[in-house]
């Protein structure tokens, strides 16, 4: 594994069984110009650096605004895209150098639920064949009679009726196809999810619904998730750890209670305060920080600390040195030189 | 908060009270494509007809398709003769221009069905190849297919002729050729659309291979514009070889065809209408009840459009 001990630190405490870990990892995607010869001309800074730890059994949430870089975050854990830099260690295999047959296996242990139940369905297979489709790929289940079977089983668990196996998705709503989704992921016996904005999509009361299940679903199967949302609440209830990130940076990674109680960076301290509290005296007394100016584009972010254009303490120094991925406290790591 | 073993309890419940429906029998299934799509069922009955026609031609019809007698040259519709009844009339070599419709049948449906399968069928494979793969191979493809495209349908057929000959297989040659270009374009670009859905990429994620992820989730998924593409150019394909039938480029004599009938018919349209009237209706009828039948195949296959009532 990396040698650069800066690195392995900033992932957060090695404490505990780590499952992923995530070093460095940089997504870069080109921008061309040209229709007949294409030539690059910038690259948008999807991912720009970042290192993250995930413990077997934890929750870790990966928030921040549209843009910043989580869901490609997730797709590179996949191997959906090809990291431009960096690596991701899957129980000790680095995910980034493997070939189609070898991540194959891998495949398997490491599942996915997507944010729009209703694309994420193949609309011309019925429920039936889309949550037996990975166990006969993965051959976890020998036979027609014995998918089916587990079909059933899975549908149960996941709050549906069994007999929606014969049904296609356009026949179901939202929240029962996202539970299709779960059903799916969870048909090959997974032991890492990555929930990417798994409920976003679903009204209040389904979300709750959906997030109870996938709580249950995390107690009984001891699943390991990456959940990540933009939903401070969700996220507040759901994960151990959260990391925030910001441009294709983490700015701010620390156990949930410490960071909501005690969020040091100023990019964290605004976007907690811009969640509204359900009282409008309460509501009405606080003070609001509202960040100003636009997000930097991630063609071209600003040089130094990414967050300066914006941040309220800033300094001339923040304009030039990238600030260094600190332990601050146990646990609680910032990347800010003003804290 | 509900649990694991609840959610099971639950289904198990729901289970025995069971309030879904169950999917609706075939007999009802058509009953319900006919009440809903009554001129696509119109056209699966001129289309089932004209099949019917072509299958038991030699039971159907009263006459030799390709003996001559003089005796009976150019009879009006409804002439009787010690041979039999002339229902539709006779040509000018005294054929029953009934039993040639009929015949003809045979020729127009072997000649739209093969083009229109074969042409369809290769444009889907090149259509979701390319876009699935995308990248250098995707453009290579869409050049080669511009290529074919540039020439107009009757142009490239007729050249196609030309160079190979008039026989019934260059005929097919020539109208299946220019339709590959067509149907791959038209499949790519719906493919290129699903590419980018995320069932895709759940598939990927999965570690599907290639051919699963085409066959499974992409070829169905393009079924709608195929099925349209596929109906329209049986119809085209009909259309097309009359037209170089007519060209004396297609079906040679005396092969029954509706388009050389048509061709014969040049010279007595005036005073012997009947030549020219029912072969034309043969051809209009054929295309447009291929179109119909189509457009409503299409509505009908899409489960998004499918409701069970």
């Amino acid at each position: 594994m990396t040698t650069d001990s800066t690195l392995e630190r900033a992932a957060g405490t090695n404490l505990g069984e780590t499952l992923v870990q995530v070093r460095d990892l940089k997504m870069f995607f080109p921008v061309t110009e040209g229709a007949i010869i294409p030539r690059v001309i910038a690259h948008v800074k999807a991912v720009n650096g970042i290192s993250f730890d995930i413990k077997k059994g934890e929750t870790l949430g990966l928030v921040g605004e549209s843009g910043c870089g989580k869901t490609t975050t997730g797709r590179c854990m996949l191997q959906l895209e090809t990291a431009t830099e960096g690596a991701i260690y899957y129980d000790g295999q680095d995910l980034t150098k493997l070939t189609k047959q070898e991540m194959r296996p891998l495949r398997q242990r490491i599942q996915v639920i997507f944010q729009d139940p209703y694309s994420s369905l193949n609309p011309r297979m019925k429920i039936g064949e889309i949550i037996s489709e990975p166990m006969m790929v993965h051959k976890t289940e020998p036979d027609a009679a014995a998918r089916d079977k587990r079909v059933r089983e899975l549908l149960a668990v996941c709050g549906l009726n069994p007999k929606f196996a014969d049904r296609y998705p356009h026949e179901m709503s939202g929240g029962q196809r996202q539970r299709v989704g779960i059903a799916r992921a969870l048909a090959v016996r997974p032991e890492f999810i990555i929930c990417d904005e798994a409920v976003s999509a679903l009204d209040v009361s389904i979300q709750a619904q959906v997030i109870n299940l996938l709580e249950d679903l995390r107690d009984e199967y001891d699943l390991t998730y990456l959940f990540i949302s933009h939903d401070l609440s969700v996220v507040r209830h759901l994960c151990q750890r959260v990391a925030v990130m910001y441009l294709g940076n983490i700015v701010e990674l620390a156990e949930t209670d410490e960071l909501f109680d005690n969020p040091m960076h100023p990019y964290t301290q605004a976007l907690l305060e811009a969640v509204p509290i359900p009282d409008p005296t309460i509501e009405k007394a606080r003070a609001h920080r509202v960040i100003t100016g636009e997000i930097p584009s991630p063609m071209n972010p600003p040089p130094g600390c990414v967050f300066h254009p914006r941040c309220g303490i800033a300094v001339d120094e923040c304009k030039k040195l990238v600030p260094e991925f600190r332990e601050v406290k146990p646990g609680h790591w910032v990347a800010c030189s003003q804290v | 908060m509900v649990t694991v073993s609840e959610n099971l309890a639950d289904a198990k419940n729901a289970e025995l009270q069971d309030d879904l429906r169950d999917r609706p029998g075939l007999w009802k299934q058509i009953t319900s494509f006919a009440r809903k799509q009554p001129l696509g069922f119109a056209g699966l009955i001129v289309v089932l007809v004209f099949i019917c026609l072509a299958v038991f031609a030699p039971w159907l019809s009263p006459f030799d398709p390709e003996a001559s007698s003089y005796e009976h040259m150019l009879a009006p519709p409804g002439t009787t003769s010690d041979a039999g009844t002339f229902y539709l009339g006779t040509d000018d070599f005294g054929r029953d221009v009934l039993t040639r419709i009929i015949y003809g049948a045979r020729t127009a449906l072997f000649v739209g069905f093969t083009c229109a399968i074969v042409g369809a069928t290769v444009g889907l494979v090149l259509g979701v190849g390319s876009a699935f793969f995308g990248g250098k191979i995707d453009l290579i493809f869409q050049r080669i297919m511009d290529i074919f495209m540039a020439f107009p349908l009757i142009i490239m057929a007729l050249s196609i002729v030309a160079i190979f000959g008039s026989s019934i297989q260059n005929v097919i040659i020539a109208i299946t050729i220019p339709f590959i270009p067509r149907c791959a374009r038209v499949v790519r670009s719906s493919a290129l659309a699903i590419r980018e859905i995320p069932y895709i990429d759940a598939a990927r994620a999965n570690g599907f291979s290639n051919s699963r992820i085409i066959m499974r989730h992409m070829v169905p998924n393009v079924m709608a514009p195929f099925l349209i593409m596929l109906t329209a150019f049986v119809g085209q394909a009909i259309l097309l070889e009359a037209s170089l039938s007519f060209l004396g480029l297609g079906v040679q004599e005396p092969v029954p065809a509706w388009g050389l009938m048509l061709k014969n018919a040049q010279e007595y349209i005036r005073s012997e209408p009947w030549i020219a009237i029912w072969p034309g209706i043969a051809i209009t009828l054929g295309v447009f009840g291929f179109n119909l039948f189509g457009d409503a195949l299409r509505d009908a296959l899409d489960p998004r459009l499918r409701s069970n009532q």
